[in-house]
């Protein structure tokens, strides 16, 4: 250790560590958390479906998914886009996306098998008697999903979607791997530019250590306040 | 579309070691699997002795338990590599991080404790769970017969929860295989460290991860089969807690 543990670099930096570094890993959360569970319940909602293509398609993605590391999917994503996006908008050469683009589509993409199957288990969990009163007042299946199951299936699985978003938030700091800058890659630039990587890493980590414990707390009062599972 | 396919590239020698690219590929899954076998082994023992503890009457031993639990839960893994790869020996004696930073292996010794630390805080919830699904009544059963605590949890309690906890044991385990990856970032030449650098010595990016891909799903499928066959050969006849 050249020098004893010197907090200046952590106070010095903190706008960028939170106002670049924080607002990107939350607004990553946020926005591949609402993303993912959008699309995590087509294919919760494909998977239960009677159609054996799209049961068969989507149980297939969602295996698919849950078999790899997150961190080749990041890679995958960080390459396949630039493809992508030239073949939608007919270029000659791959387009550069941005970087939160980028990173979005990957999360939400990855994060949707794993929402699928817990509101899968949301969907199961309630009872068939609801589906079939919803049937006997004439609603259309559409309807019955809609208006019926989905609500009680939400609410029955909400802490444990919550708990999956707190995972998720922790999973963003693998963006640090294709250089991105969320919390960890600000932290790990600051470090590597002033050699105080010691200093900035156990910051980052009591960071991510308090949001997420308050965080737990927090759905694990939800949960016991409205009975579910957390 | 601009992208060249070029699937023989797999057979190309490879400028990092004596051999082909799929060589190199290969060596990786190698690490991979030393890497994951080494750090569940840890997680396993780890956890089971923390998760045991949880289910303890003392109340400090819970106490404990849930500290440790929240502590490594709560911070991401990549995270946790750098804290045991970049601070730990910053904050050693000076003599003790020097000789922890030339350690040949650093990286593999690394990412063995701090992936074994982190996947331990999990099997230690899992394996909790499993003794707080038995009934009362066994450990109740136990003590009347005059066992002593660890009779009871040696002889009664744990070849169940073991058991019941097989399946959710099961994705730890493949959750650890998979979280070796992150350990590139500390520079373990595991499988998707060599197809990074094979995408970029060759360029061939989509051959690279589809390989890496191939090789996560393989994995998955021997180990999930693997470990089938294991909730198969132990299921107690009745108890209803094996496959069907």
């Amino acid at each position: 250790m050249t020098s004893r543990f010197d907090p200046h670099v952590i106070l010095d930096s903190l706008g960028y560590l939170f106002l670049e570094g924080m607002a990107f890993t939350l607004m990553l959360t946020i926005l591949s958390g609402i993303g993912g569970i959008a699309l995590g319940t087509l294919l919760a909602l494909a998977r239960l479906s009677r159609r054996p293509l799209l049961r068969v398609g989507a149980g297939a993605y969602v295996n698919l998914m849950r078999a790899l590391p997150l961190v080749l999917v990041i890679f995958w994503f960080y390459f396949l886009v630039p493809y992508a996006a030239a073949w939608l908008i007919g270029a000659s050469r791959p387009v550069s996306v941005g970087s939160l683009t980028a990173a979005l589509i990957t999360f939400v993409l990855f994060e949707a098998a794993y929402f699928a199957e817990i509101v899968r288990a949301g969907i199961q969990s309630v009872p068939r008697e609801q589906v079939m009163a919803g049937q006997a007042l004439g609603l259309k299946a559409r309807q019955v999903t809609a208006h019926i199951v989905l609500p009680q299936a939400f609410r029955n699985v909400l802490p444990l979607l919550l708990t999956q978003t707190i995972v998720l938030f922790q999973d963003t700091s693998l963006v640090y791997i294709v250089s991105m800058t969320d919390f960890l890659g600000a932290a790990a630039k600051i470090g590597q530019r002033d050699g105080r990587l010691v200093e900035m890493y156990l910051f980052v980590a009591v960071v991510y250590f308090l949001i997420s414990l308050l965080a737990s707390h927090a759905v694990r009062r939800l949960a016991g306040r409205t009975g579910a599972p957390a | 579309m601009t992208y060249q396919w070029h699937w023989s590239v797999f057979l190309e020698r490879s400028p990092e070691e004596n051999g082909t690219y799929l060589d190199t590929l290969l060596l990786g899954l190698q690490t991979t699997l030393a890497t994951a076998a080494a750090a569940w082994i840890l997680a396993l023992a780890l956890g089971s002795l923390v998760g045991i503890l949880g289910t303890l009457p003392s109340k400090s031993a819970r106490v404990l338990t849930a500290a440790y639990v929240e502590l490594f839960r709560n911070v991401p893994l990549l995270v946790q590599l750098f804290l045991w790869y970049f601070v730990l020996p910053e904050m050693l004696p000076f003599a003790v991080g020097s000789w922890l930073k030339q350690l040949p292996d650093a990286s593999f010794v690394t990412a063995v404790i701090g992936i074994g630390f982190f996947m331990s805080a999990r099997v230690a919830e899992g394996v909790r769970a499993g003794i707080e699904a038995l009934p009362a009544g066994q450990r109740l059963a136990g003590a009347a017969l005059g066992l002593t605590t660890a009779q009871v949890y040696r002889h009664v309690l744990l070849p169940q929860a073991f058991r019941l906890t097989l399946p959710p044991l099961t994705s730890e385990l493949l959750n650890t295989i998979k979280n070796t990856s992150v350990a590139l970032a500390i520079g373990l030449a595991e499988v998707m460290a060599r197809a990074r650098a094979m995408q970029e010595f060759s360029f061939q990016v989509f051959e690279a991860f589809t390989a890496a891909t191939l090789i996560y799903l393989a994995i998955n499928l021997v180990v999930t089969l693997l470990m089938r066959a294991l909730e198969r050969r132990v299921a107690m006849p009745g108890s209803g807690s094996g496959p069907p």
